[in-house]
């Protein structure tokens, strides 16, 4: 098991003859992604190293049953990206681009929400879904995800940052830890996946065992989420939120990692999180050592 | 991009939301033709971004030419809460009959777009909510949707806005909903929006806040681009667009990824050192960043040790290496490298860091965060790493 991708999962790849798109694209199918199309518009009946590429992504559907799609294409284009892929059918959309406006963005979020209610996106502005040994989607390198071991523990990593992300991964490999899946949710304003979409289904992944969070400064989706656990998540977890000395009113980096007026700070966040019994670590490497601990006591 | 009041009005304008009249002033000169233009009696308003103008003295009617003069005399130039006082904005005075609240935001939480509208305006909405959160109307639009004048007017009257300011300010916050939306605002708010005894209203002031991702498709944005109150660091920062943020500290840092920036800042805080700035070098830097980055670190004459802290994804670890040592080929860097690689092809930087031949005082390299911020902290108090 593994949560919204498995080994069966069937990508087409929106913007595969791109320069990030044949990338990460690539490099996913090299890891064992079922990458099945890519499409671009103008350019159907060619394709990326075997992989065929279409039109449109409904006549990519049509030729492969594809599933999931994998959009990575400038800002731009990027809203009717998604929604092309979500009237194709596609009940998993993927988007990577970073950059996309936020009105645009709150636009795709309400229009999915009120036209395709089955239709999952993940980001934009995130690195992906990755469930180690069956299945990558995005631009984190696979080799520093542990596969999970059928008799556990399994640790479950959701985050809203994606070198982070990669440094989560890493610290549970470096204590030879497996991951059930690992999902970027991206630090855009309005991302399409919030934390709570993801710990219910850690929740109820028989294949995870514990939960590490990543958070970031900026909105309130961490607080959130503590209302969440306290109520719904049995499941141990750590977590680790950045940006403790940002600075007040700054974007840092992120469109979304912003504080105002005293909210949306790390230490907040931290408080609401340690109340739902959630162990914090003040940095990356802490909160990968109180997962060990969690993981020994399983 | 946060604009000035006068910028704000000037990009309402453009939405046809009235604003009174009036013109942005350099000097004292300027400042008496833009009074003359408008006609007396006018205020003269420091434009700074940061609240409490009034209090500091920065705002001041003025009657004729010679009060503008010492007015605009004493304002420009002033300092209020460290911001510089450059420019004033004069505008022709407005007798005031009731002040009111609106903006437009967007709700982060709730993922829909959110209108705030008070009949208590003209004070700090803040404070508003916190006294009497009851005469603050939150009406949340599906921006799917968007703004009907129906519901603009249900708004006014939910409000409690005047009975003959209610068709006026329904108007102002259609024509407002549009600024933001079209317009590509992260927020767009006036405070305040004001009734005059004549019975029209209009917008008395302006708070704008552009989505900087939203950029390409205004070209009008350039104008106000160029009065962006940026370092020359900052400055530098931008050309190479690196994600650049000064800060008073003495460990100049660079990161891949705005998480680990972050993330780097907190740890070089946590072992008791202080962040000279936030640098996230972005997904795919190359070596040309890097070395662009190092620039940008150098000129801050506070900084005595720089933390590179790189965890490969997209990035690669030898190209930063490559970005490094070309750096240190070019510029003679005022402090020395701790640098931290991981990630993909982080071993082949490692070995060009190596080969390179450069002085272990200069480039120390550790295997973890924590131990990276650790020696440059040490490198920075003044100790050994």
């Amino acid at each position: 098991m593994a949560i919204f991708v498995n080994a069966d999962t069937k990508v087409i790849v929106q913007g595969l003859t791109g320069g990030q798109g044949k990338y990460h694209g690539l490099r996913n199918r090299d890891y064992g992604t079922q990458v099945v199309a890519g499409v671009t518009p103008g350019k159907g009946g060619t394709d990326v190293e075997g992989i065929p590429v279409f039109n449109s992504v409904a006549e990519a559907v049509e030729a492969t049953g594809a599933t999931a799609s994998f959009v990575a294409v400038p800002p731009k284009a990027a809203a009717a990206a998604i929604l092309e892929a979500a009237k194709a059918g596609i009940s998993f959309i993927v988007c990577i681009t970073e950059g996309i406006p936020a009105q645009d963005e709150a636009k795709v979020f309400n229009t999915l929400l009120r036209d395709y209610p089955n239709t999952r996106l993940l980001g934009p502005n995130c690195p992906g879904i990755i469930s180690p040994g069956k299945c990558n989607i995005g631009i984190t390198a696979g080799e520093i995800a542990q596969e999970p071991t059928a008799a556990g523990p399994n640790v479950g990593i959701v985050s809203r940052s994606g070198t982070l992300t990669y440094q989560a991964l890493y610290e549970l490999k470096q204590r030879g830890i497996g991951v059930s899946t690992c999902v970027g949710i991206g630090g855009d304003p309005v991302p399409g996946t919030n934390f709570i979409d993801c710990l219910k289904e850690f929740q109820n992944d028989p294949e995870t065992h514990a939960i590490i969070m990543i958070g970031e400064i900026g909105g309130s989706a961490e607080e959130e989420a503590a209302e969440f656990i306290k109520a719904n998540v049995t499941k141990p977890m750590s977590a680790y939120i950045a940006g403790v000395t940002a600075p007040e009113g700054k974007k840092m980096g992120h469109a979304g990692a912003i504080t105002s007026g005293g909210k949306g700070t790390a230490k907040g966040k931290m408080d609401a999180l340690a109340a739902a019994g959630v162990k914090i670590g003040l940095n990356p490497t802490e909160a990968g050592d109180l997962m060990a601990e969690i993981v020994k006591s399983l | 991009m946060d604009l000035f009041e006068y910028q704000g009005k000037q990009y309402f304008a453009r939405y046809d939301i009235p604003v009174s009249p009036g013109d942005v002033a350099y000097t004292v000169d300027e400042a008496v033709a833009a009074a003359e233009a408008a006609g007396y009696p006018v205020v003269v308003k420091a434009q700074v971004q940061v609240g409490g103008r009034g209090k500091a003295g920065g705002i001041k009617l003025a009657d004729n030419a010679d009060e503008v003069r010492t007015h605009a005399g004493n304002i420009l130039g002033m300092d209020i809460k460290g911001h510089l006082v450059k420019r004033v904005w004069v505008e022709h005075a407005s007798d005031i009959a009731k002040e009111y609240y609106a903006s437009f935001s967007l709700d982060r939480a709730a993922k829909k777009h959110l209108l705030m509208l008070s009949a208590e305006g003209g004070v700090e909405i803040e404070q508003v909510a916190k006294d009497n959160p009851d005469a603050i109307v939150m009406l949340h639009i599906d921006p799917v949707d968007g703004l009907t004048k129906d519901a603009a007017l249900k708004a006014t009257k939910d409000a409690k806005i005047d009975a003959e300011a209610v068709d006026g300010v329904a108007d102002m916050l259609v024509k407002l909903y549009r600024c933001f939306t079209e317009g590509d605002c992260d927020l767009a708010e006036i405070n305040p929006l004001i009734l005059r005894p004549d019975g029209g209203v209009h917008a008395l002031d302006a708070k704008v806040s552009l989505d900087n991702n939203a950029a390409y498709r205004h070209p009008e944005w350039d104008e106000f681009r160029k009065t962006e109150e940026l370092d020359d660091r900052e400055q530098l920062a931008r050309q190479h667009d690196l994600q650049y943020i000064s800060l008073d500290g003495t460990v100049g840092i660079i990161a891949n990824g705005a998480g680990l920036a972050m993330s780097t800042l907190d740890v070089v805080n946590q072992v008791g050192g202080t962040a000279a700035n936030f640098l996230d070098i972005g997904g795919g830097a190359n070596a040309d960043m890097m070395a662009a980055a190092l620039g940008v670190i150098n000129s801050d004459e506070n900084v005595k040790s720089i933390f590179i802290n790189i965890f490969g994804g997209i990035t690669r670890g030898e190209e930063v290496a490559k970005g490094i040592v070309e750096a240190l080929g070019r510029v003679d860097l005022r402090a020395p490298i701790v640098i931290r690689l991981d990630g993909t092809n982080a071993e082949e930087g490692r070995q060009i860091l190596a080969d390179a031949g450069i002085s272990a005082d200069r480039l120390i390299s550790k295997p973890t965060m924590l131990e990276a911020a650790r020696a440059a902290v040490a490198i920075a108090n003044g100790k050994d790493a």
